[in-house]
């Protein structure tokens, strides 16, 4: 049983936990509005892109002459699987979950006897994967020093990926992150970014004819490696409103069970009380009787 | 016929403008182009350069860099991976984008020994930045090539 004094300092370290936790729920929730604002903004640039860019893989697509990035080096021997996660924690299942879609496709393509190397954006993936597969990483992009995800930091991953795609070290790359559904729901999805794969072709494609300034394929060319940069972008910033959608909800957990902690400490820590004082009494009135 | 057009000018990041315009000039990448309402549909590259867009209230300019323009019947979308109006366009913007040049011009050096074509490119690049600078009235650091 412990005595008045220890319930007491536990009953007020954990409010102190209830606002910590409640704090960081409400800068979580400020910072969520400014990452869907900036998914929201990017959105009209990725929705035209991948349009202009799907109608013309579609055209110039399945010919000898097309880019390596849209043909693909016609093997799938190294898989290249590019994990993307948070720098912090507390944040629920957030960063666990989408690990785990990376090891489920991990393991399967080690089954399969393909080669796997891994490369990590975000601290706490790597650390994750590290304790398993600490072989097949290539790389890691430390992201600790970035407040607000710009689309260069998108580039720089793009530069490296598409630096390792020429020189051959990788047949086909996937991009792991947590598609924001709401501040609930993070859907772990992982996308192929090269060869590049677009859901169905464009039929507002067929009904425009366009020139082309200058070929066809110079364009596919100059475009290709920046839709690379362009989906890491966009897979950068939703991962970011998923980030604090699931350590609001997270947050928001820990404050109300902090809440409950405090009412049970609080219920037995008056019954101690007047435990003691009943004792006190018992001792009292049978101390008068003695005499 | 139409005297206006929708014109729309977005970034990855933000979308910077998106209104009916008279016409557009565009620095493509194989020359300046104007599009007005009923231009053939086109997709074309961008160099780095000036975009105007001339409304019915007066001409707006951006500097582009990289991407491409869709002239369509529908309107005319401008892609480009940095853009920025020319009004609020600061010499710091100006050598992060001379910087960006540069680089690509070494780096395209240093990996292609004999081949001229992107040495080239990234020639050309180097020289719309600095071209982008004159005009725009901010030195572009002389580039070392």
């Amino acid at each position: 049983m412990p005595s008045l004094k220890d319930l007491k300092n536990r009953i007020e370290s954990v409010k102190s936990t209830r606002k910590i936790t409640k704090a960081m729920q409400m800068v979580a929730a400020a910072k969520l509005r400014r990452a869907q604002e900036a998914a929201e903004q990017a959105r009209p640039y990725t929705e035209r892109f991948n349009a202009v860019l799907g109608g013309l893989a579609a055209s110039v697509g399945g010919s000898d002459s097309a880019p390596l990035l849209l043909r693909g080096t016609s093997s799938d021997q190294v898989h290249l699987l590019v994990v993307m996660t948070s720098e912090r924690g507390l944040c629920g299942g957030f960063n666990t979950n989408i690990v785990k879609r990376a090891r489920a496709r991990i393991i399967e393509l080690v089954a399969q006897g393909k080669t796997v190397k891994i490369l990590t954006v975000g601290k706490k993936g790597r650390d994750q994967l590290k304790r398993d597969y600490a072989k097949h990483f290539v790389g890691h992009v430390d992201m600790t020093e970035v407040k607000n995800v710009g689309y260069a930091d998108a580039q720089g991953i793009a530069k490296d990926v598409l630096g390792r795609f020429d020189a051959g070290e990788f047949d086909i790359a996937t991009i792991f992150y947590a598609r924001f559904q709401n501040v609930v729901t993070q859907i772990p999805t992982a996308q192929q970014i090269i060869p590049a794969d677009f859901d169905a072709p464009e039929d507002a494609g067929a009904s425009t004819l366009y020139d082309y300034e200058p070929s066809e394929e110079a364009i596919l060319a100059d475009l290709l490696p920046r839709g690379v940069a362009t989906q890491i972008f966009a897979a950068l910033l939703e991962n970011g409103a998923s980030e604090q959608g699931a350590r609001m909800s997270a947050m928001d957990n820990a404050t109300r069970n902090a809440g409950e902690m405090i009412e049970k400490l609080t219920i037995e820590y008056n019954r101690s009380r007047q435990a003691v004082i009943t004792n006190e009494l018992i001792e009292i009135i049978s101390g008068a009787e003695a005499l | 016929m139409a005297d206006t057009i929708q014109f729309d000018l977005v970034s990855p990041e933000r979308s910077l403008a998106s209104h009916a315009v008279k016409s557009v000039s565009i620095p493509g990448a194989d020359g300046d182009m104007t599009a007005m309402p009923d231009h053939a549909p086109v997709i074309t590259t961008l160099r780095p350069g000036l975009l105007k867009a001339e409304a019915n209230d007066g001409v707006t300019e951006y500097v582009v860099s990289g991407g491409f323009a869709e002239i369509s019947p529908e309107g005319i979308s401008v892609l480009a991976e940095r853009a920025i109006p020319r009004s609020t366009i600061t010499q710091a913007d100006m050598d992060s984008l001379m910087a960006e040049a540069q680089s690509r011009y070494d780096q395209a050096k240093a990996n292609f020994q004999n081949e001229p074509g992107p040495v080239d490119d990234a020639v050309k690049l180097l020289s719309d930045m600095v071209a982008v600078g004159d005009e725009i009235g901010l030195a572009a650091k002389q580039p070392n090539l």
